[in-house]
């Protein structure tokens, strides 16, 4: 590990205003960024404790809107009342991340910025384009069991690990920002960067820019989610795929759905496609599966990750039944 | 008196591990402690260019890099035996030249004044290669296989009996496939960690190991000092699971490391190290054939087992010898290969041989069931070996037929519906599977110390260690007993090899070895000390017979008038304390290999155990006769998610045969630990290389899965509990390894009854599965 400065930040402006030296990181539940540290691969020379900033409160405003402080800890996201009551998607995408023990350290802040795991990005001695822009992708065509299959550029593969992020994907978020010029929002769909050429940029966050919360607008049909996540053991790993859902069905047909996809993705995998397929079908095993061939048509499989692409679509599938069929 | 033993008693060190007590080695701070950290190749094969430390030397608080060129000249170490000192890459000394067999390898140690500016000037230093072409595929240099002439300590790993080719060629049924395992990784707890400490020509160390007595002789031999100079401590290990068995680099690069900075040194390996330089299990790759007649009855059985082996040193996984004993068949031929890779070296892992063995051979019966329409417990039993048919001897205690029985009643065997992927429930396939676990039983000479003190408790020493299985328990058990003696009143020392010369962790054997050793002191010492009352005109023992004097309690006494007096008594009268040293003799091993001189300590041990009455009544049984095994049966519930390809485990019932249980509690953790090892083995786990280099990629414990509490099934585990009575007066066999035994076939054949597939290829996970 690099040596580092450490200081404690006792507002946002005084955070932000530390963060503009280069080289700086805010830190927060540190659960991803102090293991990235340990390994060489982040190496900030200052590091910014958020942790007194107070943002750590879950609102609701009179038109429904959800606000979540940014430091809000994912366990206490996850059994928060409304969120198990209204956005049940939520609640089980927090509950089937990590561990009991990183959640309670983790923060909704944090969760959003989660680093892939891909393993090439977490050994030096590879090369890595997102650890070290130009030096080549060692998974494209090394092991790339758990890389994904949507939104890859032949930069980069690595598949974004977040399940709460597919929750909020779906559920159409707002993240808000504040910087030195002041606070603006950025839609969900527009905070994660696809790798492209690029692939060691992954949102649009800019320099000197903190999170301060996110919004769940109001969606009246949003206790009709769901969360259903495959593994490869039942707790404390990554999905090998997950999906997201929310319906508002009338008289056996699909009036709305919201559907993401986890896993798979080099970001949080908001399908347009396939809420378009849901929207107006009935509700049956068919649309389910029209709509999971839609979510994947554009996926493409590298060598060891080719069953990501039946598995995503069953995913998706059974956690549509599963709110298709709730009373 | 037998009332401690059995008992389920909790850890004796239990408090001490749960509230941070108990001391693991790399929790020492002697005085001006100095800190290194290892600096791996990050190519495969090569040669090392240069080392640019130029920046690193630098660092604050670095104190020296130590590389081939600065750092002392070692001896090639002598040996293969774990129980006296084995270390792993015998034919690659670290840090003596520049070559480089695999990814990984040591070629430097930063030592500095703290952990973290070490790992700081670690990242400083720039390593150029002259790069080698790598070999690191077992699959793709097949054709380079070359068979072993022995496997570890000496044993045979080419058996055949009979003619088997030839049989299965008149065989009515056969069965030919072939089931391949990958690389596992034992990932124990506790990392390797080393602290070393030179005073003079005199070093002091502390080691995470599975042998005290083999790391101290082997550091010893390998930096060329004396073995009475080197003293090594492991009083708590965090897992060894076959890892900490042999010595690898680590520990004789702290040794030199000290001696380079002159003040003591920490080393403690890195989880990502323990991926590439502390062992592993070698991928494997078992071809079975069987033939029956045709009511099932198994004519020949082949069992061919190709696996890797490093550069650096040889080992053989011994896949297939459980196979050649473990159903009756006049013609059996069992091989092994080896391909050599520019890998990491394999070494023991728990149950070696057996675990990736015992896969392919119970999963292959289960097929040939299905073949012959005949149930899998059935078919066990119609080729139940009565005797031990490749050693031609009867076994020296064998209930495996009531494992069957009560494993197949707590399973519901009876109500499964035989047909693959008939049961139902919901969006899941149920499926029952059952398989047969074995692991030898091993005992090895063993010598104790036994004391008994005027304030009326006793002390056991012995060299040997307890790997956080329980030995420390259970021996207090023992001993407690055997002393007479409440278990509070028992101090049992373990982990330092100033201790008399104990059995190493490794083929199950303390229990079976040191167990006995420790009974024959303590009861050596009670024997001193009714002579010692019978001597004592003071004592109302005084000219009383032997024979009529009991032990009870801490107390002598006569049976018939309990007329007596305490321990505490007797000896506060007679200089305080009573010593008795007890060696046993005795090995049920093929051989030993390589055994170190005896010590002064261990010929005095021999020459009073000639007068101890425990120890020559258990040497003079007669072993040879008999082969000594540990069976047990293994049966299974799991459902499989019909789509997603998802396998939860409902419920393992596992009927271990393992002799006397000599501590309920402590035994069925062993038990379960094993099972969940071979849990992780049949559905997630798995090492993973990089294709195009051959280096490891899955370095640590987020990468490579192993089972977490929400993968745990329902266990039932219940042990037979009829004593050997041939290993030893105690009866107990060893179960550190029987565990992991057979449930990992027990678990693929309940996947193929849910489904009606047949994955050969371990780890089954979903996508083998939709």
């Amino acid at each position: 590990m690099q040596p580092f400065k450490f200081i404690r930040a006792q507002d946002s402006h005084a955070a932000i205003t530390a963060a503009l030296t280069n080289n700086a990181k805010f830190i927060a539940g540190g659960t991803n960024m102090i293991d990235l540290m340990k390994l060489n691969i982040e190496k900030p020379t200052q590091v910014i404790d958020i942790n007194g900033l107070k943002l750590d409160k879950i609102e609701i405003f009179s038109n429904g809107t959800i606000r979540i402080g940014a430091l809000v800890k994912n366990s206490d996201l996850a059994y928060h009342p409304t969120i198990i009551k209204s956005y049940p998607v939520l609640s089980e995408a927090l509950l089937s991340g990590a561990s009991a023990q990183l959640r309670n350290m983790a923060t909704v802040g944090g969760n959003l910025l989660q680093r892939t795991r891909c393993p090439y990005f977490y050994d030096t001695t590879y090369p890595c384009n997102k650890r070290a822009p130009g030096s080549g992708c060692s998974a494209l065509n090394g092991y790339n069991r758990n890389n994904a299959v949507l939104g890859t550029s032949d930069k980069c593969i690595a598949t974004h690990p977040s399940d709460m992020c597919v929750a909020l994907a779906a559920l159409g978020a707002v993240i808000h920002v504040q910087s030195d010029s002041g606070v603006r929002e950025i839609p969900f769909n527009e905070f994660h960067l696809l790798p492209g050429e690029t692939p060691q940029f992954e949102t649009t966050l800019k320099h000197g820019e903190l999170i301060i919360a996110v919004d769940i607008p109001a969606i009246a049909y949003g206790a009709r989610s769901h969360y259903l996540k495959v593994r490869d053991r039942a707790s404390y790993e990554f999905a090998l795929s997950s999906a997201a859902v929310a319906l508002d069905i009338k008289n056996g047909r699909i009036l709305t759905a919201r559907v993401a996809l986890g896993g798979i993705g080099t970001k949080p995998w908001r399908s347009l496609a396939a809420e378009k397929v849901l929207m107006g079908a009935v509700n049956n095993e068919q649309s389910y599966r029209t709509a999971a061939e839609a979510a994947l048509s554009g996926a493409k499989p590298y060598q060891h990750n080719a069953f990501k692409i039946e598995l995503a679509k069953r995913t998706l599938v059974r956690a549509l039944a599963t709110v298709g069929g709730m009373s | 008196m037998n009332e401690l033993v059995g008992k389920p008693l909790d850890r004796v060190d239990g408090r001490l591990k749960v509230t941070g007590a108990a001391t693991y080695s790399a929790e020492y701070y002697p005085g001006n402690l100095a800190y290194g950290v290892i600096i791996e190749s990050a190519i495969p094969k090569g040669r090392l260019k240069n080392l640019d430390t130029s920046v690193a030397e630098k660092a604050p608080g670095v104190l020296k890099i130590m590389t081939s060129q600065n750092s002392m000249s070692l001896h090639f170490p002598a040996g293969s035996d774990p129980g006296n000192g084995k270390y792993a890459e015998k034919d690659l000394l670290p840090l003596q030249s520049e070559r480089i067999f695999y990814g990984g390898q040591a070629i430097a140690v930063v030592i500095a004044e703290t952990f973290e500016q070490a790992e700081h000037a670690a990242m400083l230093i720039k390593a150029d290669y002259d790069k080698d072409k790598p070999v690191f595929s077992l699959e793709k240099n097949i054709d380079q296989a070359y068979k072993p002439k022995q496997g570890l300590g000496g044993s045979e790993v080419q058996i055949k009996r009979g003619d088997a080719d030839n049989a299965l060629q008149s065989a009515a049924v056969t069965i030919e496939e072939t089931y391949t395992t990958p690389v596992y990784h034992h990932n124990a707890m506790e990392p390797h960690a080393t602290i070393a400490e030179w005073k003079g020509d005199e070093l002091m160390m502390y080691d995470a190991t599975q042998s005290v007595m083999g790391s101290k002789n082997l550091m010893a031999n390998m930096l060329g000092v004396k073995p009475e100079k080197v003293r090594l401590i492991s009083l708590y290990i965090g897992g060894g699971f076959g890892s900490k068995g042999f010595s690898w680099p680590n520990t004789v690069l702290t040794a030199m490391a000290a001696k380079l900075v002159g003040r003591p040194v920490k080393l403690v390996l890195s989880r990502q190290q323990m991926f590439t330089n502390a062992g592993r299990r070698t991928q494997t790759i078992q071809k079975i054939s069987l033939g029956t007649d045709n009511a099932g009855k198994l004519n020949a059985i082949k069992h061919a087992t190709t696996s890797e082996t490093s550069f650096v040193d040889e080992f053989v996984e011994p896949a297939g010898i459980a196979t050649a004993m473990l159903y009756s068949s006049p013609n059996a031929d069992i091989s092994h290969s080896l391909v050599r890779l520019n890998k990491g070296t394999p070494c023991p892992t728990r149950a070696p041989g057996e675990a990736p063995g015992t896969f392919a051979i119970e999963a292959a019966m289960d097929e040939l069931a299905y073949k012959l329409k005949m149930d899998p417990v059935e078919l066990r039993l119609l080729n139940y070996a009565e005797t031990e048919e490749q050693k031609n001897k009867p076994f020296s205690s064998k209930n495996l037929k009531e494992c069957y029985r009560q494993g197949a009643d707590a399973i519901g065997w009876k109500q499964r519906n035989p047909q693959p992927g008939s049961m139902q429930e919901g969006n899941y396939l149920i499926g029952y599977g059952m398989a047969t676990a074995t692991y030898p039983a091993n005992r090895s000479a063993s010598t104790a110390k036994a004391i008994l003190f005027a304030d009326g408790h006793a002390e056991i020493l012995c060299g040997t260690q307890d790997i956080g299985t329980g030995t420390y328990t259970i021996m207090t058990q023992i001993a407690a007993d055997a002393f007479a003696l409440p278990m509070e009143k028992v101090k049992v020392k373990l982990g330092d090899s100033s201790y008399p010369k104990g059995a190493n962790s490794g083929g199950s054997q303390v229990s079976a070895s040191v167990g006995p050793a420790i009974r024959a002191a303590a009861l050596g010492a009670v024997n001193k000390l009714i002579k010692m009352a019978i001597a004592d005109s003071g004592s109302p023992l005084h000219g009383h017979k032997e024979e009529d004097i009991v032990a009870a309690n801490g107390r002598l006494y006569v049976a018939k008038t309990n007329s007596g007096e305490s321990y505490e008594q007797l000896l506060s009268r007679n200089g305080g304390k009573v010593e008795a040293l007890a060696t046993t003799n005795v090995s049920t091993r093929q051989q030993e290999a390589n055994p170190a001189a005896k010590s002064g300590a261990e010929e005095e041990a021999e020459k009073e155990s000639k007068t101890n009455a425990v120890v020559q009544d258990d040497e003079k049984t007669d072993r040879k006769p008999y082969a000594f095994h540990s069976f047990g049966a293994q049966f299974v519930k799991l459902r499989v998610d019909k789509q997603l390809g998802t396998v939860h485990i409902d419920k393992i019932v596992s009927i271990m045969d393992i002799g006397k249980v000599l501590n309920l509690k402590t035994a069925k953790n062993q038990i379960m630990g094993g099972i969940i090892f071979g849990i992780g083995m049949a559905l997630m786990e798995g090492t993973g290389y990089d294709p195009n280099d051959g280096r490891v990629v899955t370095r640590d414990l987020a990468q490579y899965l192993v089972p977490v509490h929400a993968d745990m099934p329902e266990f039932d585990i219940r042990f037979i509990d009829k004593p050997d009575p041939y290993i030893s007066p105690i009866g107990a066999r060893g179960i550190g390894e029987i565990g992991i035994t057979g449930i990992t076939a027990a678990i693929n054949n309940a996947i193929y009854h849910a489904t009606g597939k047949r994955v050969r290829d371990l780890p089954v996970t979903a996508d083998k599965l939709i």
